[in-house]
């Protein structure tokens, strides 16, 4: 299978030489230098920097936000893209464009608008007999209007060009709608959602911008791995800055290959091909 | 006949009309809460000192500096991102090769970096004490603080865009097809040009489009590289920040409805492509 | 076999190509400030709250230059937080001259680079500050805490909204604002004191990562009783915000804030803007400079303009940095990973 593929398809040396070189200049050169810069602390000072308590609380945050906002958005973000390539109904197509919104919004007017609308004297926050924004609530709906677009749009494509023949064949097969979409749809979708919600965590783990106006910034409490970084650049520790950077970037660098791991499998085991 | 056909299939494969309201409804809902709100709040905000103010901040000389950096920012952005994206998901779907996961997680990874990161690591390259730092002002090359940093910074943010939107799609379709072509005879590049193109065009253009529109939106990373020279580094972004913290609210909302308007109109460029050349694929 | 080399070559050609075609664009756009003989540019690296203020004297400015010598003097601003902009600074902004919301900041640049002397601060009159500030607090109209001085932020049921002092410049000088009125209070005693700072800290609901974004919690969010602020930016919310929404509370004792100017002698030097460079901070302590830095409620060092406007500024006991041993030592002391700062949060 493998020797064919490559045998018959031409553009392989060009196509992967160029994402090489092109990855290598804009990614890893200068991702390199943040581990670089980190290399001149002491084992015991970064050790000290990266499990300082206040680290430690932001990290839990950062990670549990992102998290949660990221399962939202699958949900949410997975009926949506079935809704618009699926169902009918007035003004689908300005829907649809809605949903690119949060990518061209710059992340400060999304943080400043939620923020707007969620605060105790807020639109939406004055219906709440808790505080939204300024707490974990907050950065967690900031987090999902940042992450949202990344599900829709990775699903939607697949479910574009997805051939309903497989649908009908389990229908008529006597399978229930519902059998039908775990057993047929699911499974062809789960790819596209995993990389949907990769992309989303990713985005809302690093994500500052909007953040910081509806977070709060206790530390502790409300206090995201990103301000901490920009905490110390602020006092001049590019040193220590670099540190906690190393730290997310390992992080998330390992989460991003476990799931596109898991994805890989899953394709390889329910894509014939 | 092939509008009938159609209708038989998608009764078959269809769910219960109160499933289908349901999920439209939770989704318009959510939706609505989500991005409606929020985008209102802005324009509520932008005109709440009237027309005059919204025209006066928009083209303001600052602000139609900043219009004009962030577009061309996008323009030399926009077209290098989508090559790459072409070449990363060519080489990744079509072959099999070693490390290909670490590739694919590789290319995620602007995503995963925060954007303030991002910016930083420019900085430990280009800038003055970073590792060509002093080479560079030797030699009076401006990176950092000026367009070219700028422009790096959002490539690196962007860089995912197009690959992350064709990899999933092009692994769904496989190489049948390409393989196909190529053994009737065709070049490599009448094949992609013929047969993987259309195929991929939607996934593509999405990709570009959100591309463009994270380029356009970008404000962390451009945070850090710019210097925040007024009318001269700002972005609008940058430039909404600036008017923010000058507590003229009015004005800053009126540039983000602005770059508002400008992802609404990509948005109805792409459904008139996309009407356009159903029409054409409707006619085959 | 031959094949394979030469798609190898291609592959390099072509990416070798779309870099350069990418390079080539950046190196085409890069400054074209190159002078038209005349006309001249400075480039102004400051803080965030001083936009207005700069804004109205560059322009005077410029008129003052223009008829003096002849030459267009255009003046370039760059604002953000007072750390943010110092680091910039360092790692390659070239900026003309500095004028920051800490000394601290510009010690930092003097000491990563060495691009202005170490004594900078002597280089001009009165450290190097032509306008001073102190820190007040900004309470909603009527009072309703009837909030008078620091003690009141302690109680029980205020809620204080203050900038974080390791993000914001401005935000260390209300610590060391409050720090100085509790030591003062309890002679000295540091225990107290830090218990006085943590009970005070203990009351903040939103700790913003800039002055601005603390302004904008109070006034436009309404969450707090009491906004801790620079003098200069508690008048401009007034004015800009609701003049009838606040009013503005003078402690019995603050801190003399600071905000120094400095010209970046290596950049000057290279571009050949020190005599411009010069003026412009020389015109800061003009009465023409004096009186635009009180328009924007900044005291003017200047004691006749000053009198001029001594109902805007009321006199109050003003403790200074060298209090604290200067800016080195209040650093590492309070706001350092490890000092006092931390110590409220991590116990």
């Amino acid at each position: 299978m493998k020797e064919k593929s490559a045998a018959i398809i031409p553009g392989f040396s060009l196509s992967l030489g160029y994402t090489l070189l092109y990855v290598s200049i804009l990614v890893l050169l200068p991702i390199a230098m943040i581990f670089f810069n980190t290399l001149s602390m002491s084992w015991g000072d970064f050790w000290k920097t990266i499990t300082h308590p206040r680290v430690m609380a932001s990290y839990k945050l950062s990670f549990g936000a992102a998290l949660a906002a990221g399962l939202v958005n699958v949900v949410f973000g997975t009926v949506i893209a079935w809704v618009l390539t699926r169902y009918r109904f007035p003004f689908k197509r300005i829907v649809d464009g809605l949903v690119d919104l949060p990518f061209a919004l710059p992340t400060a007017v999304a943080g400043i608008a939620l923020t707007t609308l969620y605060s105790p004297n807020g639109w939406l926050g004055q219906f709440f007999s808790f505080k939204i924004a300024f707490t974990p609530i907050g950065i967690i709906i900031a987090l999902t209007f940042i992450g949202l677009p990344f599900v829709v749009r990775t699903v939607q494509p697949v479910l574009q060009s997805f051939s309903q023949e497989a649908e009908e064949t389990s229908a008529s097969l006597g399978a229930n709608r519902f059998q039908t979409f775990t057993k047929v749809i699911f499974p062809e979708l789960f790819p596209a959602i995993l990389t949907g919600f990769s992309l989303a965590f990713a985005r809302a783990l690093g994500e500052y911008g909007s953040v910081v106006f509806i977070a709060g910034n206790m530390p502790m409490k409300t206090e995201i791995t990103p301000l901490i970084i920009m905490t110390k650049l602020e006092q001049y520790d590019y040193v220590g800055a670099t540190a906690v950077a190393t730290v997310m970037l390992v992080l998330s660098f390992v989460l991003l290959l476990l799931i596109n791991l898991i994805q890989w499998y899953t394709n390889r085991k329910f894509l014939p091909s | 006949m092939i509008e009938a056909n159609q209708l038989k299939v998608y009764r078959a494969t269809e769910e219960p009309r109160i499933v289908r309201i349901a999920l439209t409804a939770v989704s318009l809902l959510f939706l609505a809460v989500f991005l409606v709100l929020p985008l209102v709040s802005i324009f509520v905000t932008a005109f709440q000192k009237g027309w005059e103010t919204y025209i006066a901040s928009i083209t303001h000389p600052d602000a139609l500096a900043a219009i004009k950096l962030t577009l061309l920012v996008t323009i030399i952005v926009v077209p290098l991102n989508t090559i790459f994206g072409i070449a990363a998901a060519w080489c990744i779907t079509k072959f099999s090769f070693k490390r290909k996961n670490l590739l694919i997680t590789l290319i995620d990874l602007p995503f995963a970096i925060s954007p303030v990161i991002a910016g930083l690591t420019f900085i430990l390259l280009f800038g003055a004490q970073g590792l060509i730092g002093e080479w560079l002002m030797m030699n009076d090359i401006k990176i950092v603080f000026a367009l070219p940093g700028i422009v790096l910074a959002t490539l690196f943010v962007t860089l995912p865009f197009v690959a992350r939107e064709l990899i999933p799609l092009m692994q769904t379709q496989g190489t049948t097809d390409e393989e196909a072509s190529i053994s009737l005879g065709a070049s490599g590049f009448k094949t992609f040009i013929y047969v993987t193109l259309p195929n991929i065009k939607w996934g593509l253009l999405y990709g570009m489009i959100l591309c463009n529109a994270r380029a356009i939106g970008e404000f962390g990373a451009v945070s850090v590289v710019s210097g925040h020279i007024r009318g001269m580094t700002n972005t609008m972004p940058l430039h909404i920040e600036i008017l923010y913290n000058e507590y003229q609210f009015a004005a800053a909302f009126a540039v983000a409805s602005l770059m508002s308007i400008l992802a609404i109109i990509t948005i109805i460029i792409k459904n008139i492509i996309e009407w356009k050349s159903g029409l054409q694929g409707g006619g085959h | 076999m031959e094949k394979r080399k030469n798609r190898g070559f291609t592959v390099l050609l072509l990416a070798a190509a779309l870099m350069l075609g990418a390079c080539g664009s950046k190196d085409a756009t890069v400054e074209t400030s190159a002078d038209s003989s005349k006309a001249i540019e400075l480039l102004n690296v400051s803080y965030d709250p001083t936009r207005e203020l700069y804004q109205a004297f560059n322009e005077e400015f410029a008129k003052h230059w223009e008829k003096e010598t002849g030459q267009k003097v255009t003046i370039q601003q760059s604002h953000g937080g007072s750390g943010k902009q110092g680091r910039a600074v360092i790692d390659g902004l070239e900026a003309d001259v500095v004028t920051l919301a800490l000394a601290y900041d510009i010690d930092e640049i003097s000491e990563a680079r060495d691009l202005l002397d170490d004594n900078w601060q002597s280089e001009f009159e009165n450290n190097a500050t032509p306008y001073t500030s102190t820190i007040v607090f900004l309470v909603r109209k009527g009072n309703p805490q009837n909030i008078q001085d620091w003690d009141d932020l302690v109680k029980d049921g205020v809620s204080v909204i203050t900038p974080n002092p390791k993000t914001s410049g401005g935000a260390r000088w209300n610590y060391l604002a409050a720090w100085a009125y509790a030591k003062e209070q309890y002679g000295g005693d540091e225990a107290k004191t830090k218990s006085f700072i943590k009970d005070l800290y203990g009351n903040v609901e939103v700790l913003d990562s800039g002055a601005r974004g603390a302004t904008t919690t109070f006034v436009e969010r309404g969450i707090g009783d009491v906004l801790i602020a620079w003098e200069n930016e508690a008048y401009l919310s007034l004015n800009e915000l609701g003049k009838d929404e606040f009013e503005i509370v003078t402690p019995s004792l603050s801190i003399l804030a600071e905000p120094p100017v400095a010209i970046v002698d290596k950049i000057v030097d290279k571009k050949g803007t020190r005599e411009v460079a010069k003026a412009y901070l020389d015109y800061l302590y003009t009465d023409i400079g004096q009186e635009i830095a009180a328009e924007h409620y900044y005291r003017p060092r200047n004691e006749e303009i000053l009198a001029k406007y001594k109902d805007q500024f009321p006199t109050l006991k003003l403790v200074s940095i060298e209090d604290f041993g200067g800016w080195k030592k209040a650093q590492t002391t309070h706001f350092a990973d490890g000092g006092t700062f931390d110590e409220i949060y991590e116990q």
